[in-house]
């Protein structure tokens, strides 16, 4: 996919994911919009990944430590069909596989998470084993900012640099909010860059929600051979929703019926500017 | 003769062994090669080892991770560190996600008996066995700890294992003469009065109030549970059926351990007197293990006696 269509693309997951979680009555509604282009410029762009062949042994892994952002990968693995899109019905329904976190019942999805802190090792333990056996696969795990705090996170990053995985990336969602406010408020994290660096990654700091410079970073991955790449994506929370960015209580609050039709509204218009500027362009 | 060969040392023998063949299998430090016994296989194997520091936490993370990747990853930690410290991950990294992740919880029990309750782990059976899909084993002997080790080679699932520092006297005179199958209860000794169900370094304590009941005329079935889970629930009810009397002796809090276990399944379906021998609700003592072991009555002379009593003798 182009940069354009995977900005289409982007509109499109969180016209999806407002629409979900609107019908489930639940869900985490600013973590999802946020990570959102992230998600588009990895699922279809960057990982090498076969939705008929799931597990598939050379594929790229992801892994959502942020695991309650579960929303726009649902929307993603459905899209791509990794199960029907019907199956989006169920999202937090009785009985449902696609529930609020990411559940390896599901095909597409590698581990359980949602506890935080807990994803970056299990990325470490995978991309460890690749070097071992001299496999060409890479690992992607996307953590949140507020996730940072969990010490887990520092044990895991030790590692990933001791072992020198340049097939690993860890990216970090840094919205700036977490569910008791701003991240600087709750436990300050800033400079969260040079503590990564320090613990011996390469850092690419770049706005999360553009994909262009998403792409061409992922795309440079690698760029020190031997250290493993830490992209630090500046986003909003909410991103996208005019009245969903940057409002804390948007974690996890639910789009009633009115709000629901202004944020679609809101993404159609931005879909048809998309669409005026590339004609421009050509 | 005492033995003098502990079970951790075992463990890495058998890996090693078996590591030639299988380069799948990976052991896991977390800056415990040491006291795991396990730097003969480190030195010999560096491609099938991975030293993650003092982090328990991440050594359960990315065992999990290498797992996924079609790796049978040996976790080396000790256990107060590795039941506690990194119980989250085993519950979701391990036992949620399905991973086939040993954990081996070395030191375990009132091992470091000196060093205080930070470093014993009498409360980590509970723990463990309150996880879904866990299962949970105490080798009683270094040719019970052999058996195992190759058995769980071959097992595909989540296991903790727990094993003490020192020796253990042993309970089998061979490795021919054990034979291991998780979740299989293996009687040690036939008997008709009563049972005493053990595992881990208690067995050879029930062995030997075997001996000492028999010199008082009683006969005491001896069950081996090295399987805590998923246990051997028909053992436990051929005991109550067979002999209806049960004592259960562990080097564990008696709270939610061997016991408990055995209890529940008792008390629901067969209720028989039963007594609960472990580790009681406090800080356990300083001291050896058998000095700890004889302070709490995990011992054949207090075995025999609580029989008696339970027996009405």
């Amino acid at each position: 996919m182009n940069n354009s269509e995977l900005k289409a693309k982007a509109i499109q997951i969180r016209m999806d994911l407002l629409r979900m979680i609107h019908g489930a009555r639940t869900g985490h509604t600013g973590g999802s919009l946020s990570n959102t282009d992230i998600l588009t410029a990895l699922y279809y762009r960057i990982m090498r990944i076969d939705s008929a062949r799931p597990k598939w042994d050379e594929r790229d892994r992801f892994i959502a430590s942020k695991g309650h952002s579960v929303e726009s990968l649902w929307c993603i693995l459905a899209d791509l069909g990794f199960f029907p899109k019907e199956e989006l019905a169920t999202f937090s329904q009785f009985g449902t596989r696609l529930i609020g976190h990411p559940n390896n019942k599901v095909p597409g999805i590698e581990m359980n998470t949602g506890a935080l802190g807990h994803g970056l090792a299990i990325s470490v333990g995978m991309a460890l084993s690749a070097k071992r056996d001299g496999k060409a696969y890479r690992v992607y795990c996307l953590m949140g900012d507020g996730e940072q705090a969990e010490g887990s996170v520092w044990e895991a990053a030790m590692a990933g640099a001791h072992y020198g995985l340049d097939n690993l990336v860890g990216i970090v969602d840094r919205n700036r909010l977490q569910i008791s406010g701003s991240t600087e408020e709750v436990m300050g994290l800033d400079p969260l860059d040079e503590k990564w660096a320090a613990f011996g990654w390469n850092v690419i700091s770049l706005d999360g929600n553009d994909i262009d410079e998403l792409v061409a970073a992922l795309e440079r991955v690698p760029a020190i051979p031997g250290k493993p790449t830490l992209i630090m994506a500046n986003t909003v929370k909410g991103k996208g929703v005019s009245f969903a960015e940057n409002v804390p209580h948007w974690h996890h609050h639910v789009p009633s019926d009115e709000e629901l039709a202004k944020a679609l509204a809101e993404l159609t218009e931005a879909a048809e500017r998309l669409k005026q500027q590339e004609g421009q362009v050509r | 003769m005492m033995n003098k060969i502990p079970n951790r040392q075992v463990i890495c023998e058998t890996l090693a062994e078996l590591a030639r063949d299988d380069r799948d299998i990976m052991v896991l430090a977390s800056d415990s090669r040491g006291s795991a016994a396990m730097a003969p296989f480190a030195k010999e194997f560096p491609d099938q080892f991975v030293e993650v520091g003092i982090a328990e936490q991440n050594i359960v993370g990315i065992s999990a991770g290498l797992a996924h990747s079609g790796k049978k990853p040996f976790v080396t930690s000790p256990a107060c560190f590795l039941s506690m410290r990194s119980i989250e991950q085993i519950k979701v990294d391990v036992a949620y996600s399905g991973t086939n992740v040993k954990l081996v919880g070395i030191s375990g029990g009132v091992s470091y008996g000196a060093l205080g309750m930070s470093h014993h782990s009498v409360q980590d059976i509970a723990v463990a066995r309150a996880i879904p899909g866990l299962a949970v084993v105490l080798p009683a002997d270094r040719h019970e700890t052999k058996r195992m080790t190759e058995a769980l080679v071959k097992h595909e699932g989540g296991v903790y294992v727990r094993i003490g520092r020192n020796p253990v006297e042993d309970s089998y005179g061979s490795d021919e003469e054990c034979e291991f199958v998780l979740g299989q209860a293996v009687t040690m000794r036939d008997g008709a009065d009563l049972t005493i169900i053990a595992a881990g370094e208690t067995v050879r304590v029930a062995l030997d109030a075997h001996e000492a009941l028999k010199e008082a005329g009683v006969s005491c079935r001896v069950i081996n549970m090295h399987t805590i889970k998923p246990l051997d629930e028909e053992a436990v009810l051929r005991a109550a059926g067979e002999t209806g009397h049960i004592i259960t002796v562990e080097e564990h809090s008696i709270h939610g351990g061997l016991g408990a276990a055995v209890a529940e399944v008792v008390v629901q379906h067969k209720p028989v007197p039963m007594r609960i021998v472990g580790i009681p609700d406090e800080p356990a003592i300083a001291g050896k293990t058998s000095e700890v072991f004889e302070h709490y009555g995990i011992s054949a002379n207090n075995l025999k006696r609580l029989a008696l009593e339970l027996l009405g003798k």
